[in-house]
């Protein structure tokens, strides 16, 4: 146990899973025996816009969203949406990218281009960085909307003190019986990357 | 048994619960999935109202009758329910009447960032704010129990940060149901005609005497007496901001933020050195500690605006900045919320800004239509101004205003607050262009039913509004049902109503994207092809995040002919986020775009 709290933000593109899957974390910190907090919103910024889903965990969680430079691991599911949220990672904090590009509206218009060099820069700032193509590995799993599955899976290696039994019983539950093995198959293509 | 949920969740499992067995709302975030997931538990009638006044109407109904109900609504929601709720508080509630109150500090999904704390003051009815999810669900109970003893309405404050967050709660059993319902005469007490209102004004005063001595005995008003140096009184969430950046501080947590516990204050304040009040919004709590002759730190050190988090709690107490901005070797293209692929909005909001009109917008998914590269709309204000403001321009423009102004306002809104002021643009003659963008959901909040699709919240069939009977109905002549998707369709219509004189009435009728990709069984999608593709952009004026734009150098294998000098590129739809809606292909002017074969 902690004696403060950790915090994991995941954060991406509205419709990505990403609130699927900040609820499936939550609950396995949960099934670990701590205090777990998440906090999203919901709404109008869910049409298209950036959507981050804060989660906090330890033995006593009061606020449910973690202030700047104080998230312990950043999972970005955008490349872009990373250096969005670079500046809430602790100078120790860890990240992993899914390098998958959704354009943004001034990117699709051509006003603006989407930068290149985005795993460099990560890079320059991180010293641990993990990059997959979740989207790719879901398609591997047999079903592409288990991309955010693949990131929940890359995920629980940093996540050393959670015991892989949670996952598997939080993942079973989650799902139903058409699509848990591919989810599984998903978590742990992400696990062992 | 443990659970992980929303304070939304919360609430509801709170109501279900303690037996309450009424709930009436209109959606609005942060507030709707309160009635939605109450709406599921067995033996409870809820509904969609058609606006937040109604459902308050509806609830004080039910509990006078003796049922225990809950009026759900967010922040703005309660300035459409202000009529009834005042006079509520004069006539009490007979059975349980509680009011709830999603406000939303940081307008994540509002308008405006108004403090529904003033509410409370302002109309006399108590107010208790939960600060996470297990509070969430035990202070409906006590928000019941405080209506039930004092015969009065009660305010349930959440924010979006309690509503929207997830946190672990003790399921417990709901206690068994009791049919409380009669009807019962009672003239001096539910007939506010001046000569009764006036004493039962005395009983409201009487009231709010007794609460405050409740106050200071409510069980979450609590004092956490720790380090004596430094004592912050707070509520809701901030208490949780506040614990997370400063454990070892003394605490007054209020539960109840109308009355306040002056005894309690003065108590706690006795106890410790410098006094803090940390508050989001309004000084509500600081300027009320202060009027009691108590020295206290709030709104010289924090925000106004927005919501807080412990940064920005530890920034403003210890005089640092919230951490200095990472310095990027370049800027983040912003990602604004946008219309859905195939969204119909898409369609109708591309007509109407090439009429270069003055588009009165209003409230729901269209109003993302302002923002480049569609412009749509040029005012958004409240739920159905829309109309009366479209209206209220072209009288006074006069013959200046011809054909040059229209109203959008989406369907659920029309029947939220656009009925009246459309019966006025007929009553008042104005010659405006109204557009009800039906696309047979509430679709921002999360798709919720209405008078006009059919069906109810508990999905009951019922009776479907016809707006096009109703436009018929209020006087106006000129009445279209039009396919948004149908481009010259639209197109002509709509030219064609601006050059007239009158109101007229445009039903721009298609199923909202995500219902209708749940109504279908196969989408075809789009594609475009790029020997064809001339690179003109016009379809990327749509701005639907299905379609980008690749340069030549970043096609890869693909060789592509130019097919003008300046050609540096080729528009590229992304298959896997076409709806197949066709409007792309249909602005196109070379035939490049066609169902994917």
């Amino acid at each position: 146990m902690y004696n403060t709290t950790q915090s994991v933000l995941l954060a991406g593109v509205g419709g990505q899973g990403i609130l699927r899957a900040s609820d499936i974390l939550s609950l396995v910190l949960m099934e670990a025996g701590f205090d777990a907090k998440k906090s999203e919103v919901h709404g109008m910024a869910q049409r298209g816009g950036c959507v981050t889903s804060h989660v906090r965990y330890g033995t006593k969680v009061y606020s449910p969203i973690a202030k700047k430079h104080d998230i312990n691991i950043l999972v970005s599911f955008e490349k872009i949406e990373t250096l969005r949220y670079l500046d809430y990672l602790k100078p120790t904090g860890k990240v992993i990218v899914n390098e998958i590009e959704i354009y943004p509206p001034s990117v699709n218009l051509g006003e603006a281009q989407y930068p290149s060099d985005i795993i460099d820069i990560v890079k320059n700032h991180v010293q641990e960085v993990k990059v997959l193509n979740a989207t790719e590995m879901a398609l591997k799993a047999g079903n592409p909307r288990t991309a955010n599955i693949v990131l929940l899976g890359a995920l629980s290696s940093f996540m050393t003190d959670i015991n892989d039994d949670c996952w598997e019983r939080v993942l079973r539950k989650s799902f139903t019986v058409k699509v848990v093995k591919a989810n599984l198959d998903a978590f742990e293509l992400g696990r062992n990357l | 048994m443990k659970a992980l949920m929303s304070g939304n969740e919360a609430i509801a499992r709170g109501a279900y619960e303690y037996g309450v067995t009424f709930a009436s709302a209109y959606p609005g975030t942060p507030s709707t999935e309160i009635t939605e997931e109450f709406s599921k538990y067995d033996g409870v009638y809820a509904e969609w109202s058609p606006n937040e006044k109604v459902a308050l109407e509806v609830s004080i109904g039910a509990a006078i009758a003796g049922a225990k109900a809950m009026a759900v609504m967010k922040h703005v929601g309660v300035n459409v329910a202000a009529d009834p709720l005042f006079t509520v508080s004069y006539t009490g509630t007979n059975g349980g009447l509680v009011i709830i109150t999603a406000d939303d500090p940081s307008l994540h999904s509002s308008q405006n960032e108004q403090d529904n704390r003033n509410y409370a003051r302002f109309a006399k009815i108590p107010m208790i704010e939960p600060a996470d999810s297990q509070e969430a669900k035990d202070y409906i109970k006590l928000a019941f129990q405080i209506s039930e003893t004092f015969d009065t309405p009660v305010f349930l404050r959440s924010t979006t940060r309690v509503s929207h967050s997830k946190s672990v709660v003790d399921l417990e059993e709901p206690v068994p149901r009791k049919d409380t319902t009669s009807i019962q005469h009672n003239r001096d007490k539910y007939v506010m005609v001046p000569a009764k209102a006036r004493l039962r004004r005395i009983e409201v005063e009487k009231r709010m005497e007794k609460l405050k001595e409740y106050a200071e005995t409510f069980p979450e008003n609590r004092i956490e007496l720790n380090d004596a140096d430094v004592g912050i009184i707070t509520a809701g969430m901030c208490y949780n901001y506040a614990k997370d950046a400063f454990p070892n501080y003394s605490y007054l947590k209020l539960g109840m933020v109308n009355p306040l516990p002056v005894k309690m204050i003065r108590e706690f304040a006795s106890k410790v050195k410098k006094l803090y009040v940390v508050e989001e919004l309004d000084p509500f709590i600081e300027d009320q500690v202060r009027a009691l002759g108590i020295d206290v730190v709030g709104k010289a050190i924090f925000p106004y605006t927005n919501e807080f988090d412990p940064g920005v709690i530890e920034a403003s107490m210890t005089g640092t900045s919230a951490g200095a901005p990472l310095e990027l070797p370049l800027t983040i293209p912003m990602r604004p919320p946008n219309l859905c692929p195939g969204c119909p909005h898409r369609g109708l909001f591309y007509v109407l800004g090439r009429t270069k009109a003055f588009v009165s917008g209003d409230i729901g998914c269209y109003t993302l239509s302002f923002m480049k590269p569609l412009e749509g709309i040029d005012s958004c204000v409240c739920m159905g101004a829309s109309i009366g403001m479209a209206h209220g321009m072209s009288k006074a423009l006069g013959e200046k205003g011809k054909g040059k102004i229209i109203g959008v306002i989406g369907d659920s809104t029309f029947i939220h607050s656009g009925i009246t002021s459309l019966l006025n643009t007929v009553y008042n003659r104005s010659d405006v262009v109204i557009v009800i963008c039906d696309n047979r959901t509430t679709a921002m909040t999360g798709m919720q039913d209405h008078p006009a699709t059919g069906s109810t919240l508990q999905k009951q069939k019922t009776k479907e509004l016809d707006f096009a009977a109703l436009g018929k109905a209020l006087g106006i002549d000129s009445v279209h049902v039009v396919n948004p998707l149908n481009l010259e369709a639209m197109k002509a219509v709509v030219k064609e109503e601006l050059s007239q004189d009158g109101p007229s009435l445009v039903i721009s009728q298609a199923p909202c994207a995500l219902l209708r990709s749940r109504q279908i069984d196969e989408i075809i999608p789009l594609a475009v092809d790029p020997h064809i593709c001339t690179g003109c952009k016009v379809c990327l004026r749509l701005g639907c995040p299905a379609i980008s734009w690749k340069r030549f150098e970043d096609l890869g294998d693909l060789k592509v002919e130019k097919k003008t000098k300046k050609q540096d590129g080729i528009a590229v739809i992304d298959a896997s986020l076409c709806n197949g809606c066709t409007v792309c292909s249909q602005v196109c002017n070379f035939g490049s775009i066609k169902e994917v074969q």
